[in-house]
């Protein structure tokens, strides 16, 4: 009940800091715009030439690319802002002051600082998914849309948890800023078409070194009428793997922490 | 702030001396964050490298062509422009915001040299690094994908000076770009919008002969064709004699477009310069 308190009053007072910079917004969502027209243009001129890529049809990875928009936007507002400002904190070694705090290390790392410009990505990308769903043939049911949701919360689970991990080895490695920027290239270019089309070796990758294929591709499927038991079984799994694995982790880099005048 | 370095003050011999040993101290500054470089790389092959599958997977669904080109030669595509793009490549516009930001500019201004070579020769030793990560990924993805690379003698002459005359094109035209950040400040937004369509209509999403006839006609007349897909289309074996002359006179034009809009703004920006405590 505390954390959930703490919660809320983090992200409270990170939505109110945000508001003074107002004009922050437009230009991020300049830039949501800017990189969803260019998705479309590509998407067009590849479906100009071919009615499906490897059984997906246009519409299909306008949801995906929907999905992607919207896990982008997630991690733009609250985890990469957070992350970034605590890679600060250790290198600067002011950490001290958050880890004095009566509440859970983890949980104000998380949510310390948000930027609230990206949910301009989490807006532009749920009207994408609802325009490629609507434009769909096949209608969604709601075993259809609740495998979508838990395997969607699966996903930002595994995506959080993941960067959470690489974050936690600023501990050791001081000079880290950069370790975010192996997530935002392999998720923002990899992770605009369905893992599937990918040759073995870095459909692997995707989904074992970087985990873009449970946070992107197996969503998508549960609302394209792909849904795969073992896919969605093993999404589930690995949520669950990622989030204990992660939080072992934090504690174990939490314990090589000395400390600003140590 | 009086502040104009003049160029003409310094002889060939000087600048070629400042440019070797700037290069050398760029080399060894680069090499001390080879871990950020290595994830930049990271980003530099993969970004082609899906474009590359998409492509090469529509061409096998199409069985085996697409618009007269095969899939090994949508293959060639993509990795002779991860090479070209790595050659090409720059971030001065980025740079520009953060020297206006944090002041550092009055530093830069200060000294004898113009500070374009600086940025020219740190540029150079970025993509000498990135060269170290590029040409083995092109190997290995050319065997992977089975690239067909039909390049003729010519076309590996012509591909040389192309491939200089883009390097040089889209260098001085995004410095000149960057100088906006002495008028707006907010400039990062802007160059996001440019890259987007500089990344669109230079070939890197898909090649330029798949656009509609209206987009390829207006590629003809920017300059962004210019700086990445015409040598990528040189080294490909496929453009002719006459798309070659007439990419060499689009760059020329560009070029000499490009610099003198140089001269022109940096005057303009460097007299309007003035930095807190200058």
């Amino acid at each position: 009940m505390h954390t959930l308190t703490v919660m809320r009053t983090y992200i409270k007072l990170g939505f109110l800091n945000m508001v003074q910079y107002r004009a922050n917004f437009f230009f991020e969502l300049l830039g949501v715009v800017t990189h969803l027209t260019t998705a479309f243009l590509g998407l067009s001129l590849v479906f100009n030439q071919t009615n499906s890529l490897n059984g997906w049809s246009g519409t299909e990875i306008v949801i995906l690319v929907g999905i992607q928009t919207m896990i982008g936007g997630i991690v733009g507002t609250v985890i990469q802002p957070s992350f970034q400002q605590f890679m600060e904190h250790v290198r600067l070694g002011t950490l001290d002051f958050t880890l004095t705090k009566p509440a859970d290390s983890q949980v104000i790392v998380s949510l310390q600082r948000i930027n609230g410009g990206a949910i301009a990505g989490i807006v532009a990308g749920f009207l994408t998914l609802s325009f490629g769903v609507s434009r769909q043939a096949s209608s969604i049911g709601i075993a259809e849309a609740s495998l979508f949701l838990i395997t969607l919360t699966a996903g930002i689970v595994i995506v959080y948890c993941f960067l959470l991990m690489l974050t936690t080895f600023t501990f050791w490695f001081l000079k880290l800023d950069n370790v975010l920027v192996i997530f935002e290239t392999s998720f923002g270019h990899a992770g605009s078409w369905p893992i599937t089309i990918y040759p073995g070796w870095l459909k692997a990758g995707l989904t074992f070194i970087v985990p873009v294929a449970f946070a992107v591709t197996v969503p998508a499927e549960s609302l394209t009428g792909r849904q795969d038991t073992t896919w969605i079984v093993g999404t589930i799994v690995a949520a669950l793997i990622f989030a204990v694995a992660s939080r072992r982790f934090w504690r174990f880099g939490l314990k090589h922490y000395t400390g600003a005048s140590a | 702030m009086e502040a104009t370095p003049e160029l003409r003050k310094f002889t060939f011999r000087d600048l070629a001396r400042f440019y070797a040993g700037r290069f050398r101290i760029d080399l060894n500054l680069q090499i001390q964050y080879r871990g950020a470089i290595a994830i930049w790389l990271m980003g530099l092959i993969l970004q082609p490298l899906v474009a590359l599958v998409v492509w090469t997977t529509v061409a096998q669904n199409q069985g085996g062509n697409v618009s007269g080109f095969t899939t090994s030669e949508y293959a060639a595509y993509f990795i002779i422009l991860m090479i070209v793009d790595n050659l090409t490549f720059t971030w001065v516009m980025y740079e520009f915001e953060y020297r206006i930001q944090t002041g550092q500019f009055s530093a830069l201004l200060l000294r004898p040299v113009h500070p374009i070579h600086q940025d020219v020769t740190t540029n150079m030793s970025f993509k000498t690094l990135g060269l170290f990560g590029v040409i083995p990924a092109a190997i290995i993805l050319s065997f992977a994908f089975s690239a067909n690379y039909n390049a003729s003698l010519l076309d590996i002459v012509v591909f040389l000076p192309a491939l200089i005359l883009a390097m040089a094109l889209r260098f001085i035209f995004e410095w000149t770009l960057g100088l906006l950040a002495f008028w707006i400040t907010r400039t990062s937004a802007v160059f996001q919008l440019y890259n987007s369509i500089s990344f669109f209509l230079a070939g890197n999403i898909a090649p330029l002969w798949l656009f509609p006839e209206s987009v390829q006609m207006l590629t003809f007349v920017l300059p962004f064709r210019w700086t990445v897909f015409f040598p990528v289309e040189v080294l490909l074996g496929r453009a002719t004699v006459t798309s070659m002359l007439v990419g060499f006179g689009m760059q020329l034009l560009w070029l000499g477009i490009a610099c003198v809009g140089l001269r022109y703004l940096w005057k303009l920006a460097s007299s309007r310069y003035s930095a807190v405590g200058g």
